[in-house]
Parts: C-alpha cells; structure tokens; sequence
C-alpha cells in the first residue's frame, strides 16, 4: 500500500488541537547576556575553543553585518526585529557529553516524546516498523540513520560516528569540525555564501553557534541517512545553525534535517545557513521537513525563519536536490539554491509550504545554470489555508555559457477556504538562446464537492483534506527518503487541522 | 430501513423538496422516477447530507435514527450510501488507497477491526474482478481520466466494498451502454439481502428491466404524485411522465 492510507491511519491518532509539541523541558541554561557586539562574538567564539581565524571571520562578518540592511522584497510582513534584544548563545550548562550515557536522561525522555529515538537500537526498530507497513517506498539498503542531535546550541550526542568514520565519513557538529578539521572548514566555509551574502547570513557567519559538517570522501557513498533534528528551546535565544556538507569526486550523501519546537509567545528569529558542494559525479540529497512552532490561531509567537540555503555543484555532473516540506513558523524567508557550474551538473528543488492561520511563507529557489548542458527541475506546492499567505519566488538564470541549459518548473497551488493568498513569482533569465526553460503553474481549490464526496464515504472532513492534500503534494513527497515522507505525511495532516469547516 | 415524512429542502432559498412521504422497508428496492427538475438528485443529496440542501421540515428516519441530524460520515458509518451522478475527480488520491482509508473509517466507527493492506487489497481485487474492472482501475487515481462509464463502475465498486444498508443510486444507468449497465444492476443485485435496500434514481425503464423494483414512486415538482409496483416503470415508459403527472393532479 502507498504511504499515504497508511499514514492516515497514524494522523487519526494524533488529532490533537493546537501545536502538538509544545512543550518545554527544565534544563539549566548557560546564557550570554541580550545583544549583539564583538563582545558578543568573541564569548561565542571563546566557549566554543575556535582557533583565531574563526574569530576574525565572524567579526569580518559581523562588521559586514552593521552595514546592511534587512531585505524587505518578501511578500512578509512583521514587527521590527530588534536584535539587541536576543540571546546570542546558550548551552545546557553540562559539558557536551562524550557517549550516550552521559546525555541528560531529562533530554532523552524528551526526544522520546518528540518521537526521536536516539538510541542506536529504537532507530533501526523504528526504522523496520515502518519499512513493514509499507512497500512503496521500499527502505534503503541498510537503512540505518545516523543523528547528530542539536539541542539548542550544542550537540548533546553523536550515534554511529564510529561505523562513519570507518568509511571515512566525517560527520560531527560544526564547532567540532572547526577545531578538528580546521583545513577543510577553512578552506570552505562561506565559499558557497559569502559572509556578506544578504542580511541574514552576514548575522549567521557573525553569530552561529552549532550545527552540522558533514564530509564524504572521494569515491564513498556514505553508509546511512545522516539527520540532525533542530529544536530551539531557550526563550528568546535566536538560534544560528551553520551546516556545511562537501560531497568529493564520486561521493553520495543523503541528508536529512528536521525540527520541532516548544510552544512560547516571543517571536523566536531563527537564520540558518547551509552550504553545500559538490565536485565531478557527487551527489547531495538533502531533505528537510520544518515543523518550528507557527504561533498561535492569531499568529503571535511564531518563530521567525530566515534561511540561507545554497549547494555548489563544482563538479562535472554532479547533482544536489533539495527537497522540502515546510510546515511550520510564522514567517518563512528561504530559497534553497544551485550553482551549476559544472558541465552536465543537475540541481533539483521539490518544495511542499503548507501555511495556515496567520502564517506567512515566501519561499522557492533560484537555479544558476553556468556550465554546460546543465539541468535544473523545480516543483513547487504551496498550500494555503485560514488566512495565511504562500508566495512562491523563484530565479532561473542561464549565463551566457550554458549552452544547451535545460530548466522545467511546476509551481502548483492549492488554496483552502476563501481568506488565504497564494502567489507565485518566477523571474526567467536566459542569456543563452541553445536554453530550454518550461514553466508551469496551476492553482486550484479544495472543492466543497470534493469535500463532501470523501465525506459520504465515512471520511471526516479532516481526513478528506489529508488525504487530498497528500494526493496534491504526492510528487513531491516521493523525493523524500522513507523516513521522512511518513512523518511528512503526519505533518501535512497536524497543521491543517481546523482548516476547514 | 427508511422512513421519510413531509420532507421539504431548498437550494439557495429556493423550494426543491416540498413534502416528500416515503417508507422503504428492509430488503426492498424502490426506484424513484420523474422527469428532470423534480427534485430527484435533491432527495439523494439530502438523504446524504450535503450541507448545500437547507432541510425546511419534514423527518428522516433510518434504521431508527433521526438521519437529519447526522454528519455525512456518520451516515455512512451507520450504512447508508449515495452512488453520485456525478463522481467527483480527486487528483493525486490512489482509488486503492481511498477505498481503503474509507472502509476502515466506517468500520472503525462500527467498531470493527480495520482491514490490513494485504486483506484489503484481496477484498479490493475479488471485487473489482467480479464486476469485471481491470485491475489497474484500483491504481489510479480517484475518476481521473475515467470515461463516464468507468466513473459509475468505480461508484458500484465502493459501494460493494462499503456494503451499505442501503444504496441511493443517483441515475446510475445515464450514459451506460447495455454491457455496463447489466454490471452496474449485477453490483446492486449482487448485495440484496433481506438487510439491505436501495433506492434507484432513475429516468429509465430499462435500468429496472434487470434491477426489478418492488415500488416505483413519481416524483414532480417536489412530491411523490404516484406509486406503484414495476409496472408503472413501463406506463411510464409507454405513455411519457406528462401523462402519469397530469393523471395524478
């Protein structure tokens, strides 16, 4: 059977009213004071044991920052952010524990609740229970997941590092990476974004606490999923992931990224970065399904969600697909891109955005075709519902030396109720006349007939939208590994509850 | 099984329904005739429960329970099903996978143990088989692309995985050929038990030539002017409805 009856089944057991994890746990926080100064930075940079070039890139960065200003091109709107008023770090005041046994049970029962099971044995359970419930997506071979867990702003455990390093797979928070593979960070950290990129990733490379290097050597395909779960659990601690994944000369790696997060009523500014890059042949898959907490009905204390995503496909065909299923946070600010520079490269952008009540999402890609014969794919859902606002921006740009660029865009809406917007905004640039650029857009509605239909065969309403809504984002959701196309689907399902009716 | 008192509904403010009186016993087929305009689809629709049909008066009661205060999965938990006219398309929903999220549903509701995937599918594969679909009508996706035939085939194909106590079949046999029809009639003939009724919307006569009524019931504007056994289906068929609605007037 396909995923989606399957999980359907699953979502009757968890309607529940509201944001289903929101809930905070009691763990004593070590906090830097409110605000923004190469103080500030330099106490990050401290607690972190980064060597001096570390530090004088964040003030760079930083320095940069001060002469920005905050874009306002997106279709968003929302109070001023005053970003003296934010943590810039906090940490469990433990030390970062060295094995599973030294993690904080508090935080433990804690990832048990969220469904996360940290221990090596429940994620392979985990894992085979779902692969028997469904034959569609058959599970990977091997289908092991490796989790770097982040929470807050240091890495509390590391699972599986062992087998990974075997196949020569580095993989470990960043600020260990920093420390122990300063050669590699060095010479690619901020090569994808420049510090000075945009406002927000100016802030990041100034300010970032933790998140994930990932590094597959030449010739390797990793051995597992890799999946960091984000949760931001501090009140009013901005929370600055940095990744950075390098995929050499005929490398595979899929990643997998997830959040949840405690329900709260400041605004929480979240501005991440991620960078990829990929020489001759390497393939990066990179998959997120972003649940941060919305706000409530009324959209207030959502988390702010500003993201700088981009890979660099350096190599001759290489490949970086991003996939997404965007659920959650107040306003969403993100743009997952590819540089195809490398002759034959491919770059891929599956993109689910689900808002409801007051959410607002501005979101897509921007696929930059340099080499030649390069390939770009983008299929975009948006889904809007209550009286929230889906805009989907995207840029495909062919340079003058991509002869023989090919790009096709599906950008497709679907609107629930009658208050909700949802745009679409693509921006076309060719300057390559051997280019092919299709582009198509639908937008459709959740018909009252469709509705009553699923209704009269025993369905409740509910039900009916999962399914439809399931059914409307079906090509993108087959992109996403196993693992996580189930809890997508659960997702999808959560945060359109109350949406009609 | 059913019983409908002076059941009145409007659309849009306007009158549709204006007093309908009709008692279906447990194990009888009733067709309902008439020509078009008469409230035929209304009355499937409000039995249903489509909230775009205001109930103004009158009592519905199934199986002993008031069926106008129930939401439309209700009533079909408690058995009751409506083949549309009109099927809907529901893009990207595999028809294997609704019927199978709409069978556990009901049967949750009944308080029965839901069917696994495997044991659905067989369930899901014998039927289709019996009514004789290809089996690649259970993989696609709910009446996309189906030709008007197939649409109602996929609704005698619910319906004979739901097993409702009683079926409203919305004019079923429009747009089917002698083969198709025959099916359709098989599907319905194939679940008469003493427990189970139908309710057959139709224009025809000769759906009832393999679908045998036990009442045929006239309706015109709103009302049931005239029943009587199957053989008003053929006076109906021979002398037109202008003359059976001016007779009853």
């Amino acid at each position: 059977m396909p995923a989606v009856a399957e999980t359907l089944d699953t979502v009757q057991s968890i309607t529940q009213s509201g944001y289903k994890w929101g809930f905070e746990t009691n763990i004593d926080m070590e906090i830097a004071p409110k605000g923004l100064s190469p103080d500030t930075i330099r106490m990050i940079s401290e607690k972190k044991g980064e060597p001096s070039w570390m530090l004088d890139w964040r003030l760079k960065a930083y320095e940069n920052w001060l002469t920005m200003e905050e874009p306002n091109w997106a279709k968003v709107g929302y109070p001023k952010i005053d970003y003296q008023d934010i943590h810039y770090y906090a940490a469990p005041k433990r030390p970062a524990p060295k094995s599973l046994d030294d993690v904080d049970p508090e935080l433990l029962a804690m990832y048990e609740k969220l469904g996360i099971p940290l221990k090596e044995r429940a994620i392979l359970a985990g894992v085979q229970a779902e692969a028997e419930d469904d034959d569609r997506l058959s599970p990977p071979s091997g289908s092991n997941i490796a989790v770097d867990a982040v929470f807050d702003s240091v890495s509390v455990a590391t699972t599986f590092r062992e087998q990974l390093s075997k196949a020569g797979v580095i993989f470990c928070p960043i600020s260990d990476a920093i420390r122990e593979h300063p050669e590699l960070v060095r010479k690619y950290i901020g090569s994808v974004i420049p510090a000075g990129d945009n406002y927000f990733s100016a802030l990041n490379s100034a300010v970032f606490t933790d998140g994930s290097f990932v590094y597959i050597p030449k010739g390797v395909r990793c051995p597992m999923e890799l999946s960091t779960y984000f949760r931001i659990n501090a009140r009013n601690t901005g929370q600055f992931e940095r990744t950075l994944i390098i995929a050499e000369e005929g490398a595979y790696v899929s990643y997998l990224e997830g959040c949840t997060a405690p329900q709260r009523d400041e605004n929480q500014l979240h501005a991440a970065v991620v960078e990829l890059v990929a020489f001759d042949d390497a393939q990066i898959k990179y998959s997120t399904v972003q649940n941060w907490y919305p706000g409530d009905s009324e959209g207030r204390g959502g988390i702010y969600n500003f993201v700088t995503k981009r890979g660099a496909c350096r190599g001759k065909r290489s490949k970086i697909s991003w996939t997404q299923v965007e659920t959650g946070s107040a306003i969403t600010w993100k743009y997952p891109s590819c540089i195809l520079q490398g002759d034959d490269s491919v770059g891929e952008f599956y993109s689910v955005a689900v808002t409801n009540n007051r959410q607002q999402a501005d979101t897509g890609t921007k696929m930059i075709h340099i080499g030649k014969n390069t390939r770009s794919t983008i299929v975009s859902k948006g889904i809007s519902a209550g009286r929230s606002d889906n805009t989907y921006r995207g840029l495909v740009r062919i340079m003058p030396k991509a002869t023989g660029a090919r790009n096709f865009t599906q950008c497709d809406s679907l609107l629930i109720g009658d208050q909700c917007g949802a745009h679409t905004v693509p921006y076309i640039e060719s300057r390559n006349p051997s280019a092919t650029i299709e582009h198509e857009a639908t937008t459709s509605k959740i018909a009252d007939d469709q509705l009553f239909y699923c209704r009269s065969r025993g369905l409740s309403e509910e039900d009916a939208v999962g399914l439809l809504v399931n059914g409307f984002c079906k090509d993108v959701l087959k992109e996403l590994p196993m693992e996580f196309a189930v809890e997508a689907q659960k997702l999808l399902a959560v945060s359109l509850e109350g949406s009609v009716g | 099984m059913l019983r409908i008192h002076a059941l009145c509904a409007s659309v849009e403010e306007k009158p549709i329904l204006r007093g309908i009186d009709l008692e279906l016993p447990a194990g009888q087929v009733h067709a309902i005739m008439g020509p078009n305009g008469s409230g035929k689809s209304t009355l499937g629709y409000v039995l249903a429960g489509n909230d775009g049909y205001a109930v103004t008066g009158g009592e519905v009661t199934f199986d002993g329970q008031n069926l106008l205060e129930m939401e439309p999965e209700e009533r079909a938990a408690a058995g009751l099903f409506l083949a549309f006219q009109a099927p809907l398309e529901l893009p990207g929903v595999n028809n294997a996978n609704f019927l199978r999220t709409a069978l556990n549903a009901v049967r949750r509701a009944r308080g029965e143990d839901e069917l696994d995937a495997p044991s659905f599918l067989r369930l899901a594969r014998s039927e289709s088989k019996r009514l004789q679909f290809p089996d690649d009508m259970l993989k696609r996706n709910v009446n996309v692309g189906f030709s008007g035939g197939e649409k109602k085939r996929n609704e005698v194909l619910q319906m004979a995985i739901l097993r409702p106590k009683l079926a409203v079949l919305d004019e079923t046999d429009s747009g089917l050929d002698i083969d198709a029809l025959r099916v359709v009639a098989d599907g319905v003939n194939a679940l008469r038990r003493p427990e189970f009724s139908a309710l057959v919307i139709t224009h025809h006569q000769r759906l009832l030539d393999h679908l045998v009524p036990d009442r045929v019931h006239v309706l015109s504007k709103g009302r049931i002017v005239r029943s009587g056994g199957p053989e008003l289906a053929r006076e109906l068929e021979a002398n037109g409805y202008s003359q059976v609605v001016a007779d009853a007037a």
